[in-house]
């Protein structure tokens, strides 16, 4: 039974905000609704009043600025997924967005929605950490801006406060060669939640071998996506090679809190996420090498 | 409270009095009887009541009908030619044996045809990738493939 609530409209930014603000806790924002209104019909939705994002076109772009990509945190996963943009300079997410949910879904959901909905499965969430992306958050009072490792706290929770809106993420480019490769681990290949996701993102020394910088970041390895920053710091400095990257697979899992679940036991993710480090590790160095991020 | 909703339907526009909290599935299936699209699962995973706003597909189940307001909808009611006969699509469905229990139907068609709009010819993998977000419980998949794939082949 789908509870009954009220279904506002602004036409800006500043009106939602104004309506957050005006509502306080009876109310939330909602963007391509494909969570919230899940949530509605389970009657896990606590608020009263949706506040509609979605028209918000003002809060839908990609572009590059200098050393920068900027994401509006309304932009579908259908327009990251086609994005020529994000294909060349931010692989990870395209591969994630590529490989979520459907198409009729991928064309309402925004990124911003995926990772405020904070699940430990969000797909777009480990691309954008190993890309050291941070969030800009809006509020009728003023704005912050917040690394993004800082704003999962728990499943499904964020430090995003309440009147606040995700309006953008920023995401640096890094100098010099990089590459980075998603890999979403799923019994079904769409329309399913990810066993386990796997984000690598290598930055290279001009000779393509040595590790300037390494980020990896796991999705459903703890109750939030996280980052693996000791497995991290056994690349940086070294050559990278197949047997170095199968190490640093086995070192990640150390830093993970796996657990059993519907979708999978602790023991076979950990398997997978020592094979996909290495697999991921040595994607995002052959499209460091290729030239294809970078 | 009900507000007015109004949008345009297989080209007809429309006006009625919606409840805020009415998914737009609710309007067409129900209000309009446009029953063509379905409620497989009510959560936007089974396809079922898939339709065309904007030119791009959508989950009607879980799309608020006051986000419909201002749009183009296109269900599968609106494919039929203008002197009433089959879209090819339809046409195909029903000549391949892409049809058995009907359900998955309409919207499994609307999805390909908002594939081949975008790109007329698919290979089998993207025609798989179009509709992974239409579950058939009946055909085994392959007499859909095979149809869509008959009318991306004439599309020249």
């Amino acid at each position: 039974m789908l509870k009954k609530f009220d279904y506002l409209q602004p036409a800006s930014l500043d009106e939602a905000l104004d309506l957050l603000t005006e509502h306080g806790p009876a109310a939330q924002p909602v963007a391509g609704g494909t969570d919230v209104m899940i949530d509605a019909k389970r009657k896990k939705l606590v608020a009263d009043v949706l506040v509609s994002l979605r028209g918000l076109k003002e809060l839908s772009y990609i572009k590059q600025e200098e050393s920068r990509i900027l994401i509006g945190g309304l932009t579908t996963l259908r327009d990251i997924e086609r994005s020529d943009l994000i294909s060349a300079r931010l692989p990870a997410l395209a591969d994630a967005a590529r490989n979520m949910a459907s198409v009729q879904i991928r064309n309402v959901a925004t990124v911003a929605g995926n990772v405020v909905n904070a699940a430990p499965s969000a797909d777009t969430a480990p691309p954008l950490l190993v890309s050291g992306a941070e969030v800009r958050l809006k509020s009728k009072s003023g704005e912050r801006t917040v690394p993004l490792d800082a704003f999962f706290i728990g499943p499904g929770k964020t430090v995003l406060a309440a009147g606040e809106v995700l309006t953008e993420f920023i995401v640096p480019i890094p100098d010099g060669p990089y590459g980075q490769a998603y890999w979403k681990h799923s019994r079904r290949k769409a329309m399913d939640l990810a066993m386990v996701g796997v984000a690598v993102h290598l930055e290279l020394e001009a000779d393509l071998e040595t590790c300037r910088l390494a980020r990896i970041a796991l999705g459903v390895a703890a109750p939030t996506p996280i980052r693996t920053p000791e497995a991290e710091a056994k690349l940086v400095g070294q050559k990278i090679t197949a047997e170095l990257l199968a190490s640093i697979g086995e070192q990640s899992c150390d830093e993970t809190l796996c657990r059993d679940s519907l979708r999978g036991e602790a023991w076979y993710r950990q398997e997978i996420i020592r094979v996909m480090v290495r697999r991921m590790g040595l994607s995002a160095l052959e499209r460091a090498r290729a030239g294809r991020a970078g | 409270m009900k507000k007015i909703l109004s949008f345009t339907v297989n080209g007809e526009p429309v006006s009625l009095a919606a409840e805020p909290h009415w998914m737009l599935l609710d309007v067409l299936h129900d209000h309009l009887r446009l029953t063509g699209a379905k409620e497989g699962c009510g959560m936007g995973e089974c396809g079922a009541c898939t339709v065309i706003m904007d030119g791009r597909t959508v989950n009607s189940c879980i799309t608020p009908a006051l986000e419909a307001e201002g749009t183009e909808i296109v269900t599968i009611e609106g494919l039929l030619t203008e002197d009433g006969r089959l879209s090819p699509l339809q046409q195909s469905f029903i000549d391949r044996g892409a049809v058995q229990c009907g359900f998955c139907t309409p919207g499994m068609i609307l999805s390909a045809k908002a594939l081949l709009d975008e790109n007329p010819h698919p290979n089998e993998d993207e025609i798989r990738t179009g509709l992974a977000g239409n579950i058939c419980r009946c055909t085994g998949y392959n007499q859909i493939i095979e149809a869509v794939a008959a009318v991306a082949r004439k599309e020249d």
